[in-house]
């Protein structure tokens, strides 16, 4: 496990988050609607977070399977807020150089004529700078 | 009464029937909604992290546009409803946030926070009065079976949205009865649609709108309505075999202001 301390305080900061106040139940996992999706889970966020075990998640794909649903938001009994730590982490990856997930050249191919714009710039605001 | 109006971008594109009906319905209630001018697009989902600062400005411009006009600030869209209480909340409560957001802005005199942020469902709700929209049925809707779909952005974060019980919520039930017709209550009309993943990932996206669907139908609806159009969009493109219509459409239709539309 590597330990990034200044990434972790960053992480921190920026998402306002104390991982420090999760008690270990689950529920954020439980109720995360991407759960079959992730390969690091919510609670794992928090956990890892809490460690400085960040390199991990800037890897991985879980980024993108958060749906901004806020159903972990609203439903941790301690008020960590899960979410606002993969966010923030995802953030951390994608305002780098060159990082975008997501390109306008891209939207060709997976738009429809019903496409809502909201679609658009939703998808846009999550995957890219 | 006249309030300030944020309509968004799909409103004025994808989904003109949610803001058509919408202006249609209003004006049958005696509300006038008055279109900011040079709205700009809320961004469709609100950065959670502290130091996001540049997309959230175009929701500051509009929330002081209303403050100025002395306006409560209005919008049908859950995306942008969503955005733009949650900014005011953090105009509200960070002042750090604040600070950097009126310095960067130099709008005339600060903004914080002090704008009545109101879905249009609380409009008609909290302004006009359910009991109210009731008198005003000329197509009383007897007889249907409406499965409310709030979704994810209408009611959470609970602590920032305020419209209602995230968990067990009431506001579209009670529309739905006045407008005379049976709400259906189910499981997952506060669970994600999949929302945007549906670009990357439209596997997830069908799963998640599948089970709304379903379970909807499981309880007997035989329509959904809906705030979102993203939403929407989700659940009949991944094949709902019951209507999925946005509830300013209903309304519109119960209060006999819908063929004017067309």
């Amino acid at each position: 496990m590597s330990h990034n301390s200044n990434l972790q305080d960053d992480i921190i900061r920026m998402s306002g988050v104390n991982p420090r106040k999760c008690m270990r139940c689950g529920k954020c996992s439980a109720t995360c609607p991407a759960y079959d999706e992730m390969e690091y889970h919510p609670h794992q966020f928090v956990n890892m977070v809490e460690n400085g075990d960040i390199e991990p998640l800037l890897k991985s794909e879980s980024l993108y399977r958060c749906l901004s649903c806020f159903a972990c938001i609203e439903r941790c009994p301690r008020s960590v807020e899960p979410a606002k730590l993969v966010e923030a982490v995802r953030l951390a990856v994608i305002r780098q150089q060159g990082a975008n997930r997501m390109k306008p050249e891209d939207v060709a191919a997976i738009a429809d004529d019903e496409t809502p714009q909201q679609l658009l710039v939703s998808a846009f605001r999550k995957y890219s700078k | 009464m006249k309030v300030s109006y944020f309509p968004g971008c799909t409103l004025k594109n994808k989904a003109k029937d949610l803001d058509a009906y919408a202006y249609k319905s209003a004006e049958a209630l005696g509300v006038t909604l008055e279109e900011i001018e040079n709205w700009q697009c809320c961004g469709g989902v609100f950065t959670t992290s502290k130091d996001e600062i540049a997309t959230k400005l175009s929701s500051v411009r509009a929330l002081k546009a209303a403050n100025d006009k002395g306006q409560p600030l209005v919008s049908v869209c859950s995306a942008c409803h969503n955005v733009i209480k949650q900014t005011n909340y953090a105009m509200q409560t960070d002042k750090d946030f604040a600070f950097k957001v009126n310095n960067y802005l130099k709008e005339d005199g600060p903004y914080n926070g002090e704008t009545e942020v109101l879905h249009f469902l609380e409009l008609l709700r909290d302004k006009i009065g359910f009991d109210t929209v009731k008198e005003k049925v000329v197509n009383s809707l007897k007889g249907k079976k409406i499965a409310a779909y709030y979704g994810c952005l209408l009611l959470r974060p609970g602590k920032v949205m305020r419209m209602d019980d995230p968990e067990n919520p009431t506001i579209m039930e009670d529309l739905i009865k006045a407008l005379g017709a049976e709400p259906v209550v189910f499981a997952n009309r506060n669970e994600c649609c999949g929302g945007y993943v549906s670009m990357e990932s439209p596997a997830l996206a069908a799963k998640k709108s599948n089970a709304v669907v379903e379970n909807a139908k499981a309880k007997g609806a035989d329509m959904i309505i809906t705030a979102c159009p993203l939403c929407r969009y989700n659940l009949v493109k991944n094949g709902a075999d019951i209507p999925v219509v946005y509830f300013t459409e209903l309304l519109a239709e119960a209060l006999g202001v819908k063929e004017d539309n067309k």
